[in-house]
């Protein structure tokens, strides 16, 4: 499958990114690597005839055909060396690109050769030989392929397979026939696509009720869909029932509508099934009804003598929700890995109950976490994009694999996940980053973001002589402990609050901000205030650079900070510790307490016009191509 | 004299330290120190004015030097000069059309086209008049000073005042600064009131269901919204708290007293929340001759978060704050920086803040201005005690307040030093 990706995906990434070539000297080897990561991390999907068929407009048919068919062809077991020729004939499309292309062969040859190295000079290839890795160590070998096979073949096989318990033999066929097909020319393969293509228009028209079967595809037992990826010579056939389930996956794709808290049903409902009380906020803040409220940390006692009532809950999660509650565990990047490590704790510890399948079992089961964690506060995009990957692992394991087999297989999935979306892309967000300060540099960040906070440790690292301006503001006030960590370590820093962020601006050259997520029409959602901080520095003419994980991209989309936003404590506005000469909020009598409102929002959506650039794990990119990344690796979350 | 003096540097020594609040209250205290200022200077028996112009401002530049960035002081000097000026003129226009008119009427028994000497000195009070009052369509449009028009207007204007002074001579030093010191008492009390006749105009801009915005504290931005409210407007508030005063607190307090609606937010919701605001309604710290505005910290973000989202952005002003001085780069020449210790403890980061122990300069500089500066093209619209204007006709406005000659308070001072 890594093969696969690497092949497809290279003409994708430079479509949506771009990188800088002019990487710091002092990394030889990561300068090939520097465009390297992007690449190697990008998904399958142009495999998907699916996506041929749904997007003829966006992506022209000359790359798109050769993409396909480079993707096909190289998507089974074949070496990185192997592909180079295909390599060859696909860049061969785009000439204007060839310096990518160039770098392309050698990488994928270091990424085989030398997969231990992954972390130093070639970012991207950890994972691949990660997942090399894993796939070895599972008793299946056909495992990650049915993984990858399966979008486009979800609802066909179904009906097509009677046979899945012999897949190990069939697949094994499989992956022979493939390279074979690899061999075809560039003429035979855009004739055997026309045809595919005239097939599946014919299936199309005749075929409309068959797509019923198709409609839960998440939710179908494994050994249903998990059929052996057919071979070349019923790829047409296969793809009549393909198109019409890729549409349904893509309409369920869409998220559901969030709960929202203003109707009245809808919460008594969710009141019933609650372990923690709702509290009755006296005077909460009209527009913003439908949010839920906060919960304090004065729920923690209740909440720790309801523990052995609990029953379902595994105690890592309940931690973990604890650490929520009490805002101890803060920031997109800690929250979800302290959720993802807790579920792989409750998983290690989990056995299926007797009459019941671990598929249905464990995704109920971690329903059931989630749904405590969200009690203890709101779950942060990322945190829902990584238990979207979760299920959808959960859902797709063979029911042919052991319990024990399954619960390794999903630790190190989510291990693989880990270390791949958060701690790697961390990794290349920094290469990226560092190649945008210069010396003389002041930069200016806002709040405690760790992406940005490694970018100045690493520039710094590099020798780079910079300033850092940190801009904070209450009632969290993060930036007091950014700044004491950045001046531990022997940077200049200057601080401030955000109101004098006008004062400060005229001498920043950049101002570097992370993001809790990105949505597709490009508005960055982040710790509020981080829109201020972008629209003073784009009235200044200073550009904004927001690092960000791609996993944290979503395809919602926003447009103010209204509709979708967090809730904090209402009261750490009113009081501000430290400063006694600010007690005027103190003694209130209950009338003027009627009239005061205290609102404290979390985040805030900043508008696509303020950022000048988004640095991600595929590279840097403009705002508007946050949907192209999203639609296009979307089935890498669920894939990895 | 020497109780001026006294007067004058307790006042010096306040300002230097800042104990004064709020441009208000300097501006009041200023008028009343210079009233005392005024009446305790002896006046020579000619060209009194020169002599009270030079010592208001020999007290004025000692005041502005003592807090070059409380523009308010500069301000009341001025308008004070002004005043001084302005009364000195009248008078001698008075005195003039009082001759003038004796003159005319000596003349008319004997023959109307004898009227040579007449002319000259009616020529030389109309000249003196044109500054105090637009001429007349008719001598525009005749461009000769007319005989019969001069009189006429004079006669209208300030005729019973001109016969009397010209009556009694003797009297007009007194008469000068008594009017000096009564026109320094109307400014007082215009300072004082100026709140209310700024909030008197408060139902023609907000309506009902109003959504406000406001950031820090105001006096004159309390008035206004209370204004409103006591005529039975009901709108709501959103008050941002203004860090690192939090004088938003305060404001939210006396506004939920007073039974508004109000929503204490953070600094850094500003943005969030200006899609759903109405109007931004803010106080400020000074205006420029060019419609821009020394504000409090944190009002430049607001008035752009405003504009993106098209969000009127209205400033309330007393006349007092209108300064005559076009600004350069005025976010770091009128400003000040504020002590790190609202924003930082200092307990908590001495080791890094300290000049003293480390090697050369601190790695931890802590930044807390006091104010920001609102470019005009930021602002919809101004609201001051003489009603409301745009940003581009402050310049204007300000002509009325100020003479010409005064503009330039601190450079004559360090020339004639």
């Amino acid at each position: 499958m890594d093969t696969r990706r690497v092949s497809s995906a290279v003409p994708r990434v430079r479509q949506v990114g771009f990188f800088t070539p002019n990487t710091p000297a002092q990394h030889p080897a990561p300068t090939r690597s520097q465009s390297g990561p992007p690449t190697s991390d990008s998904p399958p999907l142009s495999g998907s005839p699916a996506s041929n068929s749904l997007s003829p407009v966006m992506i022209p048919p000359p790359r798109h055909l050769s993409d396909n068919l480079g993707g096909r062809t190289s998507a089974l077991p074949v070496p990185g060396r192997g592909n180079a020729g295909e390599h060859a004939t696909v860049g061969s499309y785009n000439p204007s690109e060839s310096v990518l292309w160039l770098e392309s062969p050698p990488r994928s040859r270091i990424g085989d050769a030398e997969f231990s190295e992954g972390t130093e000079s070639s970012l991207g290839w950890y994972r691949r030989s990660n997942s090399g890795k894993v796939a070895s160590s599972l008793p299946s070998g056909g495992f990650d392929l049915s993984q990858v096979k399966q979008p486009e073949s979800v609802a066909a096989i179904e009906a097509k397979n009677p046979l899945p318990e012999k897949s190990e033999a069939q697949k094994e066929q499989a992956s022979n026939s493939k390279p074979l097909k690899a061999r075809t020319t560039k003429a035979e393969r855009r004739a055997l696509q026309d045809s595919q293509r005239a097939a599946k228009a014919e299936a199309n028209k005749s075929n409309t009720p068959g797509g019923g079967a198709s409609s839960k595809p998440m939710k179908q037992p494994p050994q249903k869909k998990d059929g052996p990826p057919v071979a070349s010579s019923v790829a047409a056939s296969e793809r009549i029932g393909v198109d019409r389930p890729v549409e349904k996956e893509r309409k369920k794709d869409l998220p559901p509508p969030r709960m929202q808290f203003d109707d009245a049903s809808r919460v008594g409902k969710a009141k019933r099934r609650s372990v923690l009380n709702q509290p009755e906020t006296r005077n909460r803040v009209e527009l913003f009804r439908h949010l839920p409220p906060h919960k304090n940390g004065s729920q923690l006692p209740y909440l720790e003598s309801k523990f052995f009532e609990l029953h379902d809950m595994h105690p890592s999660v309940y931690k973990v929700g604890l650490q929520y509650l009490t805002g101890d565990t803060s920031g997109g990047n800690a929250r979800c890995i302290a959720m993802l490590q807790a579920f792989q704790e409750a998983i290690r510890d989990y056995s299926t109950p007797p009459e019941k399948t671990l598929n249905r079992d464990l995704t109920s089961k971690i329903g059931g976490f989630v749904s405590f964690l969200i009690e203890c506060r709101p779950l942060s995009m990322s945190m829902g994009n990584a238990i979207r990957f979760l299920k959808s692992r959960i859902a797709r394991l063979p029911l042919t694999l052991s319990e024990s087999e399954a619960k390794a297989a999903l630790c190190s999935d989510i291990d693989r996940f880990i270390n791949e979306k958060i701690v790697l892309a961390d990794k290349v967000i920094l290469r990226h980053a560092a190649t945008k300060i210069r010396d003389g540099d002041v930069l200016l960040t806002y709040g405690s973001s760790c992406v940005v906070e490694m970018i100045l440790l690493y520039a710094h690292e590099l020798g780079k002589q910079f300033r850092v301006v940190v801009v904070d503001s209450r009632p969290m006030l993060e930036g007091q402990k950014l700044l004491r960590r950045l001046v531990a370590k022997g940077l200049s820093c200057t601080y401030t609050q955000l109101n004098a962020i006008s004062y400060v601006m005229h001498e920043v050259t950049r101002v570097f901000l992370g993001a809790s997520s990105i949505f597709s029409n490009g508005t960055v959602y982040s710790r509020i205030g981080t829109a201020s901080v972008a629209m003073v520095a784009h009235a200044f003419q200073v550009p904004v650079l927001v690092c960000c994980e791609a996993y944290k991209f979503h395809e919602r989309v926003q447009l103010d900070s209204i509709c979708f936003n967090e809730l904090g404590d209402p009261d750490a506005v009113s009081k501000v510790p430290g400063r006694v000469d600010v007690n005027y909020l103190d003694n209130l009598t209950d009338k003027q307490k009627e009239n005061l409102q205290l609102l404290n929002l979390k985040y805030d959506a900043t508008p696509s016009d303020y950022i000048s650039v988004i640095v991600t794990d595929y590279g840097m990119i403009p705002p508007t191509s946050v949907p192209v990344i999203v639609r296009e690796y979307r089935k890498e979350y669920l894939l990895i | 004299m020497p109780g001026t003096q006294t007067l004058v540097n307790d006042f010096i020594s306040k300002l230097k330290k800042r104990k004064i609040e709020g441009s208000q209250a300097t501006a009041k205290q200023t008028a009343e120190l210079l009233r005392s200022v005024i009446s305790q200077t002896r006046v020579p028996y000619t060209n009194q004015a020169a002599a009270l112009i030079q010592s208001v401002k020999a007290v004025g530049e000692r005041l502005i030097a003592a807090n070059p960035v409380e523009l308010a002081v500069g301000n009341v000097v001025r308008r004070i000069l002004h005043i001084i000026r302005e009364e000195d003129l009248s008078l001698t226009t008075a005195a003039m059309a009082g001759l003038n008119l004796s003159a005319v009427s000596d003349d008319e028994d004997d023959a109307d086209r004898d009227n040579q000497p007449v002319l000259s000195a009616a020529a030389i009070a109309a000249a003196s008049r044109s500054t105090l009052r637009p001429p007349s369509l008719q001598t525009l449009l005749e461009d000769v000073p007319d005989s019969a028009a001069v009189p006429h207007t004079s006669s209208s204007g300030g005729d019973s005042e001109g016969k009397s002074k010209s009556a009694d001579k003797s009297s007009r030093s007194r008469k000068l600064k008594h009017d000096v010191i009564e026109a320094v008492n109307e400014l007082i009390q215009d300072i004082s009131t100026c709140h209310e006749q700024i909030a008197e105009q408060a139902v023609e801009h907000i309506h009902q269901n109003e959504v406000i915005l406001t950031l820090g504290s105001s006096r004159t931005v309390l008035e206004f919204l209370c204004a409103a409210k006591e005529k039975k407007r009901s709108f709501r508030v959103f008050v941002s708290e203004g860090a690192p005063r939090y004088q938003g607190h305060l404001l939210a307090k006396e506004l939920v007293t007073r039974g508004l609606q109000t929503t204490l937010i953070t600094d850094s919701a500003v943005f969030a929340m200006i899609s759903r605001v109405n109007m931004v309604i803010v106080g400020a710290h000074a205006v420029m001759a060019n419609g821009g505005v020394i504000a409090p910290v944190g009002l430049n973000m607001v008035a752009l978060a405003a504009q993106k989202h098209a969000v009127p952005f209205v400033v309330l002003a007393g006349s007092h704050k209108l300064c005559p001085l076009y600004p350069h780069h005025p976010e770091v020449l009128l400003n000040e920086l504020r002590s790190p210790s609202e924003l930082l403890d200092f307990g908590e980061f001495s080791d890094c803040l300290d000049f003293g122990s480390g090697i050369g300069a601190p790695l931890l500089h802590v930044v807390n201005p006091r104010f920001d500066y609102v470019p005009p093209k930021l602002v919809s619209l101004f609201i001051t005690d003489a009603g409301g204007h745009n940003p581009s006709y402050m310049y204007r406005l300000i002509g009325d307040y100020y003479s010409a000659d005064d503009l330039v308070l601190q450079r004559r001072a360090t020339s004639g030093n």
